[in-house]
C-alpha cells in the first residue's frame, strides 16, 4: 500500500491499453489466407486483401491516419472531403444550438411545472407520451415541416434534450425543502427574488443532472441524425467513410465521437460541482 | 404590565383525519404576551405547540379566531416576527455571513452591500462566531449552526422572536452557553420572545411567563405560570433560589400528571378566555392569580 490508488489505477489503465493495442496489432498483421480467398471477393474487398494484409487496419495504420488528420483537421475540399475537425465542429455546433434552445424552454418550463401542482397535473400526460418517442421518429415530420435538413437535425437535438431537463427541473423545483421556503416567507422575499435566491440554487444540482443526461443523449442522437440527413457533421463523415470503405477513418471517428462526448459530459460535471452544495 | 402586545384570541386548528372527519388540535385557545416579555410554552409532544408558533409566525393560519400582534391581525409572515427554526434551516449554498446578509438585505432592500455586510457582521460577532464568516453551514457544528440561525433572526431587528425548540438538538454544554447568550441579548434589547421548549430548566431560566398546554387533541391552555425568580437570575445558581423548587415542582407535576388529567377535572371558575395565572413560590402566602381576575 505504498502507492496511491490513483497511481495504481493509472498503471493498470496503461496496461489495459497496451494489451488491447498489442492484441489488435497481432490480430490484424497476420499474412495468411490470401490464397484461399476467392479472387473475385478479394477484388471486391479492395487492395489490402490481395497484399496479404488483413482488411482491418491495425493500430499503426490508425495512428498514422490520426497524425494525418491532426496535421490538417479543418481543410475543406468540397462536400465529400472535409477535415474531421471541421465535421466535428458542425456536429458540436448543431448540438449546442439544439441543446441551448432546449435549456431555454426546459428550465423555465420546469420551474412552472414544479411550482404549480395544477400545471404539473395538466402537462404530465403529454410529457409521459412525448418522452419515450425516439427523437429520430420526429425526423420525417421535421423534414416535411421545416424543409431544411440542417435545421431538422437541430430540432431533433432540441426535442431529445428537452425531456430529461424538463422533468429534472420540475422535480428539483417541486422538492425544494419547505424550511428554506419558510425562511423566504418569514423574510417576505418577493416571488421573483425567491425563485432566483432560494429555488434556483436549491434545485440547481438536480437541474444539472438533467442537463448532463440531456447532453449525453443529444450527442448520441446527433450521429444518427447526421447519418440520415447527410451533408456535414461527424455522423455523415462516418457514413461517408464507410461508403469509401475507409475503415481506418471509421475507427478514428468512433474514437473521436467518444472523446467529444466525454468532454461535453465533463464540462457539465464541472458546472455541476460548482453548484452542488454539501448538506 | 397590561399592554397586550401579542394576543391569541379563540384560535382553532383542525386537521383532516385519515379515515374521514377531522381532528381538532385545539379550539377556542386564548392567551396573551406583553411587550419585552419572554414567554415559553411547554406541553407534551403533539399537543400543538409548533402549530401555535407557526400561526404566530404567519406560516400557518388558524381555522377560526385570530392572532393579533400590536393591534393587527396576523395574515401572513412578516419581517417583524423572526423565526428560529428547530432544524436551523440555513441555506447550505451560502456562507455564514451570506445567510445572515440574505436576511438583512431582505429586511432593508435599499441598503448598500457594505451596510448589509456590516450589520450581518455585527450580529455574527454578537453570537460569538467571529472568524467563521466565510464557512459554509456544512463546516459548522450543530451549536454553531444554531448560532447562525439566531444571528439571522436577530439581524433583522424583529419586534418578536419566535423559537421552536431551538436548542433541543444540542449537547447540554452548548445549550447552556446559547441560553446565556439568548437571555443576555433579549434582556439587553428588551426583545419580546416566544419559545417552545421541552426542558423545564430552560423555561425557568429564560421565561418570564410559562404557558402550560394540556395534551392533545383538543389541547387547552391550563394556566399561565409567572416566574417568581428575580430577573438577574443566573443559570448556574438557579437552584439556590428559594422559589426554584416550588416552580420546578409545579411544572414537573403539570407535565407528569395534570397535562393529562386537566381536561377531566377542570378547576371551578376556569375560563378558556382567561386561563388562570399562578405564581408558585416557596412562601404559600404569596399572592396568587393575576390576569385571571383582571378584566379582558
Ligand atoms: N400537516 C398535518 N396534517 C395532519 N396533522 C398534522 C399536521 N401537522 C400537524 N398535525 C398534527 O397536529 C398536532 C400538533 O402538531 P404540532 O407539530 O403542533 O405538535 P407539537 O406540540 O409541536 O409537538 P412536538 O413537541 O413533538 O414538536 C399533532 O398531533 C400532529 O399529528
Ligand atoms: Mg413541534
Amino acid at each position: 500500500m505504498t502507492h496511491s490508488l490513483t497511481l495504481r489505477a493509472s498503471v493498470l489503465s496503461a496496461l489495459i491499453f497496451f494489451i488491447f493495442v498489442a492484441t489488435w496489432h497481432l490480430a490484424t498483421s497476420g499474412s495468411s489466407s490470401v490464397a484461399q480467398m476467392d479472387p473475385e471477393y478479394a477484388k471486391l474487398m479492395g487492395l489490402t486483401a490481395t497484399t496479404g494484409k488483413s482488411a482491418m487496419p491495425g493500430p499503426l495504420d490508425v495512428g498514422a491516419k490520426i497524425l494525418e488528420h491532426l496535421r490538417a483537421p479543418f481543410y475543406d475540399r468540397g462536400p465529400n472531403d472535409k477535415g474531421i475537425g471541421l465535421q466535428l465542429a458542425y456536429s458540436v455546433g448543431r448540438v449546442m444550438l439544439g441543446y441551448a434552445l432546449a435549456v431555454l424552454v426546459a428550465v423555465p418550463g420546469g420551474f412552472l411545472i414544479g411550482m404549480s401542482p395544477l400545471m404539473s397535473r395538466a402537462l404530465n400526460p403529454y410529457i409521459q407520451i412525448l418522452k419515450p418517442i425516439s427523437p429520430l421518429a420526429w425526423m420525417p415530420l421535421a423534414l416535411y415541416t421545416i424543409k431544411d435538413s440542417s435545421v431538422s437535425a437541430i430540432f431533433v437535438i432540441f426535442i431529445c434534450s428537452l425531456w430529461p431537463m424538463l422533468i429534472n427541473t420540475a422535480f428539483g423545483v417541486a422538492s425544494v425543502r419547505k424550511e428554506w421556503l419558510n425562511v423566504a416567507r418569514t423574510l417576505e422575499v418577493p416571488p421573483l427574488r425567491r425563485a432566483f435566491t432560494i429555488i434556483l440554487p436549491a434545485a440547481a444540482p438536480t437541474i444539472l443532472t438533467g442537463m448532463r443526461i440531456s447532453i449525453g443523449i443529444a450527442w448520441l442522437v446527433i450521429v444518427a441524425a447526421e447519418m440520415l440527413v447527410g451533408g456535414t457533421g461527424i455522423g455523415y463523415f462516418v457514413w461517408n467513410e464507410w461508403n469509401n470503405l475507409s475503415i481506418t477513418n471509421v475507427i478514428i471517428s468512433i474514437l473521436v465521437i467518444g472523446l467529444v462526448g466525454m468532454l461535453l459530459d465533463q464540462a457539465l460535471a464541472r458546472v455541476a460541482r460548482f453548484v452542488t452544495y454539501p448538506d | 404590565m397590561t399592554d397586550r402586545f401579542i394576543s391569541i384570541e379563540s384560535i382553532a386548528r383542525h386537521y383532516p383525519q385519515a379515515g374521514g372527519g377531522s381532528t381538532t388540535i385545539f379550539d377556542d385557545l386564548w392567551f396573551s404576551m406583553n411587550k419585552g416579555e419572554f414567554s415559553c410554552i411547554i406541553g407534551h409532544s403533539g399537543c400543538g405547540k409548533t402549530t401555535v408558533l407557526n400561526i404566530l409566525a404567519g406560516l400557518d393560519l388558524p381555522d377560526e379566531g385570530v392572532a393579533v400582534v400590536d393591534g393587527k391581525a396576523i395574515e401572513g409572515p412578516s419581517l417583524d416576527r423572526a423565526v428560529i427554526f428547530q432544524s436551523h434551516a440555513l441555506l447550505p449554498w451560502r456562507s455564514v455571513i451570506g445567510n445572515v446578509a440574505y436576511a438583512v438585505s431582505s429586511r432593508w432592500r435599499d441598503w448598500s452591500k457594505d451596510k448589509v455586510r456590516e450589520q450581518a457582521q455585527r450580529f455574527i460577532e454578537l453570537v460569538g462566531l467571529k472568524g467563521n464568516e466565510n464557512k459554509k453551514p456544512s463546516e459548522l457544528s450543530g451549536g454553531m449552526k444554531q448560532r447562525v440561525g439566531i444571528a439571522r433572526a436577530l439581524s433583522i431587528e424583529p419586534k418578536i422572536l419566535l423559537m421552536d425548540e431551538p436548542f433541543s438538538a444540542l449537547d447540554a454544554l452548548t445549550r447552556g452557553t446559547l441560553q446565556d447568550e439568548v437571555r443576555r441579548i433579549c434582556l439587553d434589547t428588551g426583545q419580546t420572545a416566544f419559545m417552545i421548549t421541552h426542558d423545564v430548566d430552560e423555561a425557568i431560566y429564560l421565561a418570564d411567563r410559562i404557558v402550560l398546554m394540556t395534551n392533545g387533541p383538543n389541547a387547552m391552555v391550563a394556566e399561565i405560570v409567572e416566574n417568581p425568580l428575580p430577573r438577574d437570575r443566573r443559570r448556574i445558581d438557579l437552584h439556590k433560589h428559594p422559589d426554584y423548587y416550588a416552580l420546578r415542582n409545579h411544572l414537573i407535576d403539570f407535565l407528569v400528571s395534570r397535562s393529562r388529567s386537566f381536561k377531566d377535572e377542570i378547576p371551578a371558575g376556569y375560563q378558556k378566555r382567561h386561563p388562570p395565572v399562578v405564581r408558585p413560590t416557596a412562601n404559600p402566602k404569596a399572592p396568587e392569580g393575576g390576569d385571571a381576575l383582571k378584566v379582558a
